[in-house]
């Protein structure tokens, strides 16, 4: 009888020991809110891993990870964020890969009589009380925004109208709730089925602002670099591939 | 509702009133019995939680502890990982924010009893340990329980300073507060208001314990 209880005692320590040890955290650029929602859940239906997701602002993980924060895989807006962290040393050798190239739009809701067809002159307009982006201080798309309205030269006009966003995510739901008038946000978000039912967007042409390059990375101070290679072969196989494409994330061919 | 996000911040709340029962005893009793004329450099520093902006604290925890200070390389050290991001850490912010919202009903509640009583026990030959935890406490059961449920309850809807030393990581750091910014941001609007509601709930509820307890509706310890 003891025997058995040992037994079985062995192996409740083995299937924690195994849960523990399948288990990542993910620190996520929050223009990859929706599509990663997504891929996270199949990925766990397809290997029954468990994936602990945190979304944010690129340049405030980039902050916590120097102050050892035990994130298994980075996924930065921006990719001098995990380029520096590999010049540090702080990530596994090999793992940078560029996912992506980010778009931006500006976004206004159905109500709205905004016509944002028009590109940035709509933002002139005085119905335009609030601008909704993302913090340009710290998040990758919300420089973009900012680049973007010089290049069209309506930033000095607009300036005083911008509110601003802790990250991209934020920022659309400040212009989803109504709360801002216009919002210039991540095309992955505009993407995103609830941002579709409530507005409509106007892609912002790409020279505009200088390329949001997009990468990722895995670190040293996470804890499971085997379930990390896992979820990053995942995503790059046919099937995550498809999902990311769904979101405008995509790695344009060399022209 | 997130569950894991619920479970997390009770767990740092209960936590966090325990170690604040234990810690600001001797804090509150000092604060009430020290003679001492420069006291009220250390009350000051004790309230600052009060005025502080959340993310100063916040901010101030996260290079104290990160591992480019001497503690934390110390911490990490001896236990094999840094302590931001983590719950302990998340802990020790939790106890240093809300030490106020302990100490000060402790230090009340102390200064309400009657001193002849404490100075008859001594007189007695009443060691000050035992006075104090057979007069002194039982006297004052009601501003503990008050210190410890507000400092519970404090700690809940703590915001600033989990988002500077947190990290939001489920199942560690991620608090019902950060979940329910978190379900804003994703548009998940439903189950944010569950959530907050929950969170209202529970907030009033504690509340209502503590005034009906300080209105002596109903008698925590038998009146004698």
């Amino acid at each position: 009888m003891i025997r058995v209880i040992l037994v079985l005692c062995l192996f409740v320590i083995a299937g924690v020991n195994c849960s523990v040890a399948e288990e990542i955290t993910i620190a996520a650029a929050s223009d990859l809110s929706f599509a990663f929602r997504e891929i996270v859940a199949e990925y766990e239906k397809t290997t029954a891993n468990h994936v602990r997701l945190t979304l944010g602002s690129s340049g405030n993980f980039y902050v916590q990870i120097q102050n050892g924060a035990p994130f298994d895989l980075y996924f930065s807006a921006d990719i001098t964020y995990p380029r520096k962290l590999e010049e540090a040393g702080l990530t596994v050798p090999g793992s940078f890969y560029q996912y992506a190239v980010g778009r931006i739009v500006m976004w206004t809701g159905n109500e709205s009589r905004i016509d944002v067809t028009q590109g940035f002159e709509a933002l002139r307009a005085p119905t335009v009380k609030k601008i909704a982006i993302a913090n340009p201080k710290h998040a990758p798309y919300g420089r973009a925004a900012v680049a973007a309205m010089e290049y069209f030269k309506v930033y000095d006009q607009v300036k005083d109208k911008l509110v601003l966003g802790e990250n991209i995510s934020q920022a659309a739901q400040f212009v989803e709730s109504g709360a801002a008038d216009v919002g210039i946000i991540a095309l992955s978000l505009a993407l995103a089925s609830p941002m579709q039912a409530a507005g409509h967007y106007w892609e912002i042409p790409s020279d505009a602002h200088p390329p949001i390059e997009q990468a990722a990375v895995m670190l040293m101070g996470g804890k499971n670099q085997k379930s990390a290679k896992a979820f990053l072969s995942f995503i790059q196989g046919a099937e995550g591939q498809t999902m990311m494409k769904r979101y405008g994330f995509v790695v344009p061919s060399p022209r | 509702m997130n569950w894991i996000a619920i479970a997390v911040t009770f767990k740092l709340a209960l936590l966090t009133a325990a170690v604040l029962l234990v810690v600001g005893l001797p804090i509150a009793y000092w604060l009430t019995f020290s003679k001492w004329r420069w006291k009220f450099i250390v009350e000051s520093v004790v309230a600052l939680p009060l005025v502080l902006p959340p993310t100063v604290l916040g901010f101030y925890i996260l290079v104290a502890i990160g591992p480019h200070s001497p503690v934390g390389r110390f911490y990490s050290d001896v236990v094999g990982h840094p302590l931001p991001f983590t719950f302990e850490g998340l802990l020790l912010a939790s106890i240093l924010y809300s030490l106020p919202f302990a100490v000060q009903p402790f230090a009340t509640a102390f200064e309400q009893v009657d001193r002849r009583l404490i100075e008859a026990s001594w007189t007695l030959g009443v060691s000050k340990l035992k006075t104090f935890f057979r007069l002194i406490v039982p006297l004052s059961v009601a501003g503990l329980i008050t210190g410890a449920v507000l400092s519970f309850a404090h700690t809940l809807g703590e915001f600033g300073v989990v988002l500077m030393v947190g990290g939001n990581i489920e199942g560690e750091t991620r608090t019902v507060s950060i979940d329910i910014y978190d379900e804003v941001q994703a548009l998940n609007y439903a189950g944010a208001a569950k959530t907050a509601l929950l969170l209202l709930a529970v907030s009033y509820g504690v509340l209502l314990l503590v005034y009906a307890m300080n209105r002596k509706v109903w008698a925590v310890w038998p009146q004698r």
